[in-house]
């Protein structure tokens, strides 16, 4: 099994700037900066079938080919590292083993946008990211990879750091770009779209860190080659798994996108923890509708885990056991979207409080017959706030209905969570 | 993050204010690196200074105000000389997260949010670290303590608490 994105050096430390080189790192830059032009490098991203790793899975290529080349003014580049959601940290695994691999697909990116200023947002409590992002650029740069006319091709590039100050709606791409501003993350009308007019007004590509650090591995060994790390043939390249619950091993693995949840959960998790059994997981972060044992044989790709009914998002799985109260998981997957609820417009603002508090209502075993009803009034409801965020909200609520409504029913019946708190 | 930086008295705190804006040439899309400057330098975000960076950054006091209590990061009132986070995202809700934060709050004796009254300890609750592969876990100053089980995490919090409190070590 081949990883691109993850590794690290043998004492399991963050890899160093010569130990990344020596690996071939910043060959991709070299080939692209020697011989390719913007478009061959734009070329390549369309051909190998990258899609965005950030939740949202937007083809890559196709996002930077919406960039107007023709108007006047800076472009920028923005790295999405505000990884907020529950369940999901694979951008902070890979940014403490190997900082290098984003520096370097970050350059060629911008080498194929015509961006020369760039900037990573870092989630606030990613400290250790962000201290081992400095030390790589600060390396970059002194190698000549960054900087003005990079390796004597008239390419520049610098690349900044903003710290932040901690929303989840900043992982949203337009609130994102209000907060790089210096004011609150409420996001904007789209469109018009950041791609036209986005940071200061100017084109603006937001991609994900692991988006970004794949583009070296398209860039060095051809999107073909890239395409064909996948488990099957409509995926394309590799996925971080972020695995925590019930299972043995709760870590990040990099494994062939398409890699069946069974596969996942039986192989690199080493299956369920002593005395539990699976009852459900989150497949791809906390906006994403449940799973349980029928999806065991789902492809974790793109496509296919939308046909099962959720998404596969940023790829951060919670596996549940047979003690997890649905109800109690959903209402605290719900919290943290109400908290989180930027304010702006009021779907999302009021909606979340309320089902909040019904769904408190239905975990206390004060719920009442009508209660699954509002739920699913909201669930549709709620599809038509401002800004994804609601929507998402509702991808554990719509699953709960879909795949609970015994469990919710029974705490309505016996005026209990059955679960016993 | 900006080193720490302990300023003794305040006009270095002060003159290190100003030179951060120096730095960032007074440009108002510098407000939230201003900000969390002053917060490491002044340990939170008091009134007096948000009104100061306001007029200095050419701003709207209501939109520096705004943006202070907008984000998780700023605080606007100072906290204990220690301070543990207990998360209660989803990976550590099922494993047991939400009990810890009520057998802390049992521990100490002060509720989620609250500083104890002679300013040495404060407890809050955050949804999702991003630490999830070592769920249930608490975070003591910049230490991230985990353990298997609550009780033991929560012995274990007493016990680093105990340590830094004796060796009189501040975050």
């Amino acid at each position: 099994m081949t990883q691109i994105l993850l590794r690290q050096d043998h004492t399991g430390q963050c890899l160093s700037f010569g130990q990344y080189c020596d690996a071939g790192g910043f060959e991709a830059l070299r080939t692209a900066l020697g011989g390719m032009s913007p478009n061959d490098v734009q070329q390549a991203v369309i051909d190998s079938g990258l899609r965005g790793r950030g939740g949202a899975g937007f083809p890559t290529g196709k996002k930077w080919s919406f960039v107007p080349r023709n108007l006047p003014g800076p472009r920028y580049l923005i790295c999405n590292c505000d990884e907020m959601e529950p369940g999901t940290y694979k951008d902070r695994v890979l940014l403490e083993q190997n900082p290098h691999i984003l520096i370097e697909g970050m350059a060629l990116t911008c080498y194929a946008l015509g961006v020369e200023h760039a900037f990573i947002f870092v989630r606030r409590g990613y400290e250790q990211a962000a201290a081992n992002l400095r030390t790589a650029i600060g390396a970059a740069k002194q190698a000549g990879f960054l900087g003005s006319d990079i390796l004597g091709s008239g390419f520049s590039l610098q690349l900044d750091i903003h710290q932040s100050a901690g929303r989840y709606i900043c992982g949203e791409e337009t609130a994102l770009i209000n907060a790089l501003e210096g004011i609150r993350a409420n996001p904007r009308v789209k469109p018009p779209f950041p791609a036209v007019k986005g940071l200061w007004g100017q084109p603006t590509v937001v991609n994900n860190v692991e988006t970004l650090a794949n583009i070296p591995a398209i860039i060095a060994h051809g999107p073909t080659w890239w395409k064909g790390l996948a488990a099957t043939p409509e995926a394309a390249g590799t996925k971080l798994f972020c695995i925590s619950g019930h299972v043995r091993n709760t870590e990040c693995f990099e494994l062939p996108l398409g890699t069946p949840l069974g596969k996942i959960i039986d192989g690199p998790c080493g299956g369920m923890r002593p005395g539990s059994t699976f009852k459900a997981c989150i497949p791809g972060g906390a906006s994403t509708p449940y799973f349980t044992r029928e999806h065991w044989g789902v492809a974790m790709d793109f496509d296919p885990v939308a046909k099962a009914g959720s998404r596969l998002g940023t790829g951060g799985i919670i596996v549940f056991d047979q003690n997890t109260c649905m109800v109690a998981a959903t209402l605290n997957l719900t919290r943290f979207y109400a908290r989180e609820s930027c304010g702006w417009c009021t779907p999302c603002r009021e909606g979340l409080p309320f089902l909040v508090h019904t769904l408190e209502k239905i975990e206390q075993g004060l719920g009442t017959e009508s209660d699954p009803d509002i739920l699913r009034e909201h669930v549709h409801a709620l599809n038509y706030a401002f800004c994804a965020l609601a929507p998402g909200a509702m991808g554990p609520v719509e699953g709960l209905l879909r795949l609970f409504e015994d469990e919710l029913r029974e705490h309505i019946t016996k005026g209990r969570c059955p679960f016993g708190d | 993050m900006i080193p720490h930086q302990d300023y003794k008295t305040e006009a270095d705190r002060h003159d290190a204010m100003e030179q951060i804006l120096r730095q960032h040439r007074h440009s108002p899309d510098a407000l939230i690196e201003v900000l969390h400057f002053a917060q490491e330098n002044y340990g939170y975000l008091p009134r007096e200074l948000l009104g100061r960076l306001a007029e200095q950054l050419k701003l709207p006091p209501s939109l520096v105000y705004g943006v202070a209590s907008f984000y998780h990061g700023f605080r606007l009132e100072p906290r204990g000389r220690h301070h543990c986070t207990v998360c209660t995202g989803t990976s550590c809700h099922i494993k047991g997260g939400t009990a810890l934060l009520a057998e802390l709050e049992r521990r100490f004796g002060i509720s989620c949010g609250e500083t104890a009254p002679d300013g040495s300890f404060s407890l809050d609750s955050v949804r999702c670290l991003g630490v999830c592969d070592l769920a249930p876990l608490a975070v003591l100053d910049d230490d991230i303590i985990s353990a298997e089980t609550i009780d033991a995490l929560a012995d274990k919090v007493c016990q680093c608490l105990a340590e830094k409190s004796s060796t009189g070590k501040s975050p």
